[in-house]
């Protein structure tokens, strides 16, 4: 028998606000335990959380651009749970009126081909604290500088057929959200977070068969392994003539294996109830055209059109708009005059090198897209070849330092004036005439000496082929 | 509404409190004078009120994404039953 495995993703994406979502507390990653917390964030009581309105536009902005109906009337629901990463007990979250239901997104394959899957939901809700047993005391020390970071989940339809298509959607989901601007979307920061929802039934039925849920799945090979694992698994199991239980499973990456979690973390009945300490929120048709019209255009549109308007293979077009910090540093150079091929040839080898060496991102880069275009410009008007212009690149890149100036205290920009070494080549010959005359009567050593006093006179910035050529020229017509 | 002694229970594992036998009996009475409350509530005729989600009128009540500083540690970790100088302390949470 064939079978079909079907999956439904949850993902949590932590939104890249400065504050947590109720309290005005850093967002920053890393810090010293529990020093980017209040009393609304540890749950002190009595203390009450008030929204960050940038939450609210990212989640609106997020729901727009996965295609889903926003909810303009919703509110926050509470959700009880008691695990001491949660402070208060209970985490705030949304389960009656998400901001966003019913969308859709469509991505490109391996294959070439397309695939659209439905979005069940999108909703804003707080992350929890950091928990770390301490084998010493053997107690658990509770870290809450995460607690609050404010979080969108996105909830999929069960459309996923395979752990390829899984890993397509999360990588169209990365560039929408990091385009948007909304996230950073870095999971080994823990920004984007997958569980996975997986399971089998025999190819052609139209009924799904009992699901277990994955957590921990940190890496798009961690997904595309569970899901392979966890398909098998049930797979065999049912040809064993066993029941797949409904369960949460967590992903060992060490053993490529699933393992049930202790069924006291799966007790789930969260109780659910609207959120009294936050009044509801109303979203007018304005507010939501306004947000509407601030859409940027997506990577796959920018693709097309550096193809269509700047003439770029597909594949430079890819690397351009592989993260949008890169892709609006290539608009800018083009904006600023730079020839856009030439332009992308450059940030493709040079920058994107440069940034690989320094273990630095494009959003972070020093090095502005002004310096680069008169880099380029230099290298056009042939002050600079284009080794010499690499260096320059090398030297100045990571304080963006200033390139005339560099090339100026350096002395590496190339006399191309051909008036100038005409002149300076005249002089020589003139202050010279027992070289030259050596140069008639065969001694070639002479004609290096001449060489020298022209670029001495040149300050050593004579464009060397040029200044040789000059030489030979002037001497025959002497 | 009849709060059980097994409801009881069942509330205390997911709340993850432990309780007495004797613990149950007499929390299961107090719970069920404070639900019976809602019963009183309940007979309240509410047929064509709309139903709210707050009991306060307004709505969108926001605040702008700028970071103020935080609390103190020390004043924040001061009221914990348990505590190290940096963390807050509970009993063995994860493995
Ligand atoms: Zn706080």
């Amino acid at each position: 028998m064939t079978w079909e495995t079907v999956i439904g993703l949850e993902t949590h994406v932590e939104l890249a606000t400065a504050t947590k979502i109720f309290c005005s507390c850093t967002t920053q990653f890393g810090g010293a335990p529990n020093t980017h917390c209040c009393p609304v964030c540890t749950g002190m009581p009595g203390a009450l959380p008030v929204l960050n309105e940038k939450v609210l536009e990212y989640a609106v902005k997020a729901s727009l651009a996965l295609g889903c109906t926003v909810t303009q009337n919703c509110r926050f629901d509470r959700k009880n749970y008691f695990y001491p990463d949660l402070p208060k007990a209970y985490q705030i979250s949304q389960l009656y009126l998400p901001i966003g239901r019913d969308g859709k997104v469509s991505f490109p394959l391996p294959d070439g081909g397309r695939k659209t899957i439905g979005i069940h939901e999108l909703h804003m809700e707080e992350d929890a604290g950091k928990l770390v047993h301490d084998p010493w005391q053997d107690q658990t020390q509770c870290d809450y500088n995460r607690c609050g970071v404010p979080l969108i989940e996105i909830v999929t339809e069960p459309d996923f057929r395979s752990g390829e298509e899984v890993v397509a959607y999360l990588e169209k989901l990365r560039e929408t959200l990091q385009y948007l601007g909304v996230s950073d979307c870095k999971m080994q920061e823990g920004s984007l977070r997958c569980d996975v929802n997986l399971s089998v039934r025999p190819a052609g039925s139209d009924e799904l068969g009992t699901r277990t849920e994955m957590k921990n799945l940190n890496s798009f090979k961690a997904i595309t392994r569970a899901v392979q694992y966890e398909a098998q698994r049930q797979i065999e199991r049912i040809q064993e003539g066993k029941r797949v239980v409904q369960e949460t499973r967590r992903w060992d990456e060490n053993k490529d294996a699933t393992y049930p979690m202790r069924s006291k973390e799966n007790a789930q009945d969260y109780r659910y109830f609207p959120e009294p300490d936050l009044p509801p929120i109303q979203i007018g048709d304005d507010d939501l055209a306004r947000l509407r019209a601030q859409m940027p255009e997506m990577a796959e549109a920018k693709r097309e059109r550096y193809q269509a308007q700047y003439g770029l293979s597909a594949y430079d077009a890819g690397m351009m708009t592989s993260e949008k910090a890169l892709a609006d540093y290539f608009e800018e150079c083009v904006a600023l005059g730079a020839e856009p091929k030439t332009a992308c040839n450059w940030i493709m080898t040079q920058v994107l090198r440069k940034l690989k060496e320094l273990g630095q991102e494009p959003g972070r880069m020093a090095f502005t897209p002004d310096r680069l275009c008169r880099l380029l410009a230099l290298v056009e008007e042939g002050s600079l070849n284009r080794n010499t212009a690499v260096a320059v690149l090398d030297a100045v890149f990571e304080d963006n330092g200033d390139v005339d100036e560099y090339v100026r205290a350096h002395g590496l920009s190339q006399v191309r004036d051909t008036g100038l070494i005409e002149a300076v080549v005249a002089q020589v010959l003139a202050d010279n005439p027992q070289s030259v005359a050596d140069l008639r009567g065969g001694k070639e050593k002479a004609f290096g000496f001449l060489v020298g006093q022209c670029m001495k006179a040149l300050k050593g910035q004579g464009e060397p082929k040029l200044v040789n050529e000059t030489l030979r020229r002037k001497l025959e017509e002497l | 509404m009849k709060i059980t002694e097994e409801l009881v229970d069942y509330i205390s594992i997911l709340s993850r409190l432990k309780l007495e036998p004797e613990e149950r009996a007499a929390m299961a009475g107090e719970l069920e004078k404070i639900v019976s409350y809602m019963d009183t509530l309940a007979q309240v005729d509410t047929q064509g009120v709309e139903p709210m989600s707050h009991v306060l009128s307004a709505v969108n009540v926001t605040r702008p994404d700028t970071v103020e500083p935080s609390f103190d540690r020390e004043a924040l970790l001061r009221g914990a039953p348990a505590r190290d100088s940096e963390t807050f302390l509970v009993p063995k949470a994860v493995e």
